[in-house]
């Protein structure tokens, strides 16, 4: 009798086990149909004239970021923003709640995954408000409901008139309706260590320096030249975002095939030429390798980067840097292109649309604000209107760049963006494609080989791709 | 009848205290495992937002696996870098054991030179695995002092060979391990009925007879127990190698071991193909255990 109980008990509980993993897949079902769901009300949304926000709910304010920088933005510039520790702020009576997750290896995007995927059955504290994308990987993001059209969130395009047109390209869906907005506009150049371009050029002026490199060819030569001398050029990768960004056609076809671009290819065949020659390193950015040109004894020659890049990673504010020292200049390289950027959306589902729709507008149309960070932060920020200011005044001129004024340069290559070759699977084949080359370039495999692990390995990260 | 019910309601605590087993065992093993075999058989993945699957596809995956070649491959990388791993780390393990066991040396600080043998693995191994890569980065403390006594001229890049990075894997683990290896032999050496050491010293045997001819016979059965645990052990390497190489297994994925190989499919949420994959681990390493309860049965058929 007694061991029959015992039988049912375990029947009872091995049957409740069952129970449990039934459950979990039933509702991760349901936060599909959510999904569908809320993307039908968001579209109802669209077909009313002024889209009315409702009134602010949500005590919390969740953003998510893969790094710090947004968020020493809002600290330094949202009036109203108040820090509590390093991870969470108050703005009035809301709480904010930064989650950063790092963007390596698809990390922040698996995670920002798992979120929206579940923002309908999350609980209003833990419903994503905010969340950042970058270029690479936005229309993933732009083209499905989990994010908010700006006009459905009262911000037209008059309030986004003076912005650069390519920010906006990469935020538009399939209607056309832009779904995100960014505070920078990230043309980038290469940056140079004026001392070493004296002894390798003998000169530093930013105008014959730019000679030297005006195009691909006359790079590699002057790549020849800094070897000589003993320096390197900079990293293979440093390179690789100014030919990617020059493609003429996407990583991915219509019909899920991957394509190497010839310019994609052109960067292989000419960094494993400089890299034999001893002119470029193979150093992957933001290794301790590739940071020691900070300092003049890591004999790097300069870096590509936007603008950005003086202020968050050259790191000015420690001692003996050639920062510190004003020791670098800006030119705009071979071929103009794109690095970073930052694009705030707003989550479909949000509980604080109005205060969502202010972070945005202060954020990035204010241009007060706008002023104050590219004067604090050296940032290129996404407003012609600044921007022209700054190139025609002593405001614009950066100490870490001895003075120089760079600002009519990076408005000018903002201007040539074009970005009508971005697909969704951008950040995962770029670096694939980088770390299979790698191989190549220190002579470890052939090229075929390594365009063979390149496609295996992308093919492990996007299954459906052919 | 009265005492076998007194005996039957006795034994029921035996079943009452089998409970929290059972039921975590169901909950964490049982039921994982089951689902696992079950979704090997499904196209199941998650490209950018949009959920494909679950379509059955029968053995499809598994075909995919055997056939595009990694498998062996992986587990060739794996083998090789435990075998390069295990094997130091025995000799060194036996060494020790035989030191710290044989009373006629009177080592000194025995407890503290243990613990320090010991301390490597309480170190989390990705924070070993980071140290080293930091040590043996290009511009890093190693090649430095490498270049500045003269051995290189320019700074060896340890991550780009294919043997260096294996090596240092080897080591890595070697050094977490060998502590733990230790001990377990010690354990296995104390067992050894001290008269035979008496008794082989009195016929005139020089210590490396005696553990050739004593010590190292009567160890088997322990030697072989931390053999097959290392080997099982082994096989699921993963964080060393996966943060000193980033992830990529690199150069050429020729340190990429079959739980990396696993975690790329994770990654990407293809839970079908992983779901095979892990399949084929579970076999190998069950083929493996099979050895286990095979050795250790023998031996206890021979000594009793």
């Amino acid at each position: 009798m007694k061991k029959r109980v015992l039988s049912l008990l375990t029947v009872a509980a091995m049957a409740a086990t069952m129970f449990a993993g039934c459950t979990k897949d039933s509702t991760s079902t349901n936060a599909g149909k959510d999904n569908s769901a809320a993307g039908d009300t968001a579209t109802k949304a669209e077909d009313g004239a002024a889209a009315e926000l409702p009134e602010d709910t949500g005590k919390v304010l969740n953003i998510q970021v893969w790094n710090d920088e947004f968020k020493s933005r809002v600290e330094n510039h949202y009036k109203g923003y108040e820090k509590v520790d390093e991870t969470h702020g108050k703005i009035g009576d809301v709480e904010v709640v930064w989650t950063i997750t790092a963007n390596e290896g698809n990390a922040y995007q698996n995670h920002l995954d798992e979120l929206l995927t579940n923002q309908e059955s999350a609980s209003a504290d833990d419903k994503v408000d905010i969340f950042l994308v970058e270029a690479d990987y936005a229309l993933k993001y732009v083209n499905s409901p989990v994010s908010m059209a700006m006009s459905d969130l009262g911000i037209t395009d008059a309030d986004l008139s003076d912005q650069y047109e390519y920010t906006q390209k990469i935020v538009k869906d399939e209607n056309g309706k832009i779904k995100g907005s960014s505070w920078q506009a990230c043309s980038a150049g290469f940056i140079y260590n004026r001392e070493f371009a004296k002894d390798v050029l003998g000169t530093d002026e930013p105008e014959k320096v730019q000679e030297a490199m005006a195009d691909w060819d006359k790079y590699n030569e002057t790549a020849k030249k800094v070897a000589d001398k003993g320096y390197k050029m900079c990293s293979v990768n440093d390179t690789y975002r100014v030919y990617s960004n020059n493609v003429s056609g996407k990583w991915v076809n219509d019909k899920n095939e991957v394509v190497v671009d010839k310019n994609i290819d052109k960067w292989v065949d000419d960094s494993k030429k400089l890299v034999d020659e001893g002119a470029e390193t193979t150093t992957e950015l933001w290794s301790d390798d590739w940071s020691k040109g900070k300092r003049a004894s890591g004999k790097i020659f300069g870096y590509f980067g936007p603008a950005w890049f003086f202020n968050f990673c050259l790191d000015a504010d420690k001692e003996g840097t050639v920062a510190a020292d004003g020791g670098w200049g800006f030119v705009e390289g071979p071929q103009s292109y794109f690095w970073g950027g930052t694009w705030m959306c707003a989550a479909a589902g949000t509980d604080n649309a109005n205060l969502v729709k202010d972070l945005i507008l202060t954020m990035t149309t204010d241009k007060t604000v706008l002023k104050e960070i590219a004067m604090d932060d050296q940032d290129c920020v996404n407003s012609k209107e600044v921007l022209a200011d700054l190139a025609g005044s002593d405001d614009g001129n950066i100490e870490l760049l001895g003075g120089q004024n760079p600002y009519a340069q990076l408005a000018a290559g903002a201007e040539k963006i074009d970005l009508s070759n971005l697909s969704e699977y951008d950040q995962g084949c770029n670096e694939e494609f980088q770390k299979a080359m790698k191989n190549y370039f220190e002579g470890n495999a052939d090229k075929d080989k390594a365009l063979e692990q390149f496609n295996k390995a992308v093919k492990e990260k996007y299954p459906i791709l052919k | 009848m009265n005492k076998k019910s007194k005996v039957v309601r006795y034994n029921k605590w035996g079943y009452i205290f089998l409970i929290p087993f059972v039921v975590a065992y169901l909950a964490f093993q049982m039921v994982p495992l089951v689902s696992t075999i079950y979704n090997s058989f499904f196209e199941n993945f998650r490209s950018g937002l949009t959920q494909i699957g679950p379509n059955y596809v029968g053995f499809e995956n598994f075909k995919t696996i055997i056939t595009n070649g990694d498998l062996p491959l992986y587990l060739k990388n794996t083998l090789i870098m435990w075998i390069m791993g295990f094997v130091p780390q025995i000799l060194l393990s036996l060494l020790l054991g035989a030191w710290f066991t044989d009373p006629s040396l009177r080592l000194k600080c025995q407890t503290f030179f243990k613990t320090v043998i010991y301390l490597p693995n309480l170190i989390m191994a990705s924070a070993f695995a980071m140290l080293f890569f930091t040590l043996f980065a290009d511009s890093g403390p190693v090649n430095s002092i490498l270049m500045q006594i003269g051995a290189i001229s320019h700074a060896y890049k340890f991550m780009s060979h294919i043997w260096s990075v294996r090596s240092l894997i080897a080591t890595m683990n070697c050094l977490m391990w060998f502590g733990n290896t230790t001990i377990l032999l010690m354990a296995g050496m104390m067992g050894i009925d001290p008269s035979l050491f008496e008794a082989a010293q009195v016929d005139g045997a020089t210590s490396t007879q005696i553990f050739y001819k004593i010590t190292l016979p009567l160890l088997k059965p322990i030697l072989i127990y931390v053999m097959i645990t290392s080997l099982i052990g082994g096989l699921q390497m993963f964080d060393v190698p996966q943060v000193l190489t980033n992830g990529s297994g690199d150069p050429m994925r020729s340190s990429m071991t079959l739980i990396m190989y696993l975690n790329k499919h994770l990654f990407s949420k293809n839970f079908g193909l992983g779901g095979a994959l892990s399949v084929f681990m579970f076999i190998i390493t069950g083929i493996l255990s099979l050895i286990v309860f095979k050795f250790t049965g023998k031996e206890d058929k021979d000594g009793r």
